[in-house]
């Protein structure tokens, strides 16, 4: 799979966007930036965490705030060659996964591990660990580029 | 508005970052999480962008009485590490390497959902697997009140 590099510029700049959009909400509301956790909150699944309406503006604008870059910034390309039923599976093991875990590579990995939390920490290593030993095994174990 | 706004402006940044960095394309996620094969190491980049306004801003949290806009803090106290935080984490994990769909990046994906299904696919089979764990969570919680 060949891939069109991003600048370092690029990664930085969005690395710091999305610590400033986790910043902001964390001053202004004093919470935490969890995607999954807003996500279920905004679907009315969760029975704590951010109020409805300020889940659902996060989960409104989050993709505003791409289209926004990608009309600007830069041309985003969303490359998936996944099949619909790994995709269900997917999507399946990251939503049980994350409430499960209280938290997602947002929570955890950008706002947990920022603010040293033992919890955060290993559950970022926990799912860094997998999601390579994942990739390993299906791209050179299995033998299929997904 | 003391809800909404806050959301909207985090959102939107936060979107934005994931459009920039290339975070919101699953096959730079795979490239990034695929050291065996032509590794992409930038997302290592975005990870060290995105901890330095977060631990700004959680070091001047410390110093402030209230967030600017709510009564309290709501940051998590715990510090125990529970097996179920590992297992959910590395459910997460499995899933996340599978596809390279993040919850924030399936959803701002969600921008080019006119033109493409998959992310559709994937957020909705997110919102499936988070009402799963809730029928489970609601069935340990109260054993008898679900098998009635």
């Amino acid at each position: 799979m060949i891939l069109e590099p991003i600048t370092p510029i690029q990664a930085i700049g969005g690395g710091l966007l999305i610590g400033a959009g986790a910043a902001l909400l964390l001053l202004l509301s004093g919470r935490i930036a969890g995607v999954s956790g807003l996500a279920a909150a905004a679907a009315g699944i969760a029975d704590r965490g951010p109020s409805w309406a300020q889940s659902v503006s996060f989960v409104i604008a989050l993709p505003i705030g791409a289209l926004v870059v990608s009309h600007s910034l830069r041309q985003v390309s969303v490359e998936v060659t996944s099949s619909a039923p790994l995709l269900i599976a997917a999507g399946l093991l990251v939503g049980f996964g994350t409430r499960l875990g209280n938290g997602c590579t947002s929570g955890h990995g950008v706002c947990g591990t920022a603010r040293l939390s033992p919890r955060s920490i290993s559950a970022t290593l926990t799912f860094m660990a997998l999601g390579l030993a994942t990739v390993f095994i299906v791209r050179h174990v299995i033998g299929v580029v997904v | 508005m003391r809800h909404v706004l806050p959301g909207l402006v985090a959102g939107l940044l936060f979107g934005a970052g994931l459009a920039l960095s290339d975070v919101i394309n699953p096959a730079r996620v795979l490239a990034f999480l695929d050291v065996d094969g032509a590794w992409d190491p930038t997302l290592a980049l975005v990870a060290a962008g995105a901890f330095v306004p977060s631990a700004a801003a959680y070091w001047l949290s410390r110093r402030m009485s209230r967030p600017l806009m709510a009564h309290y803090f709501r940051i998590p106290q715990s510090r125990v590490v529970e097996p179920q935080l590992l297992a959910g984490a590395a459910i997460f994990g499995i899933g996340w390497g599978l596809v390279g769909f993040s919850p924030g990046a399936g959803i701002a994906a969600l921008a080019f959902g006119f033109t493409l299904w998959q992310p559709w696919v994937f957020v909705l089979a997110m919102l499936g697997g988070m009402v799963l764990h809730r029928f489970d969570e609601d069935k340990r919680r109260h054993p008898l009140r679900i098998s009635a």
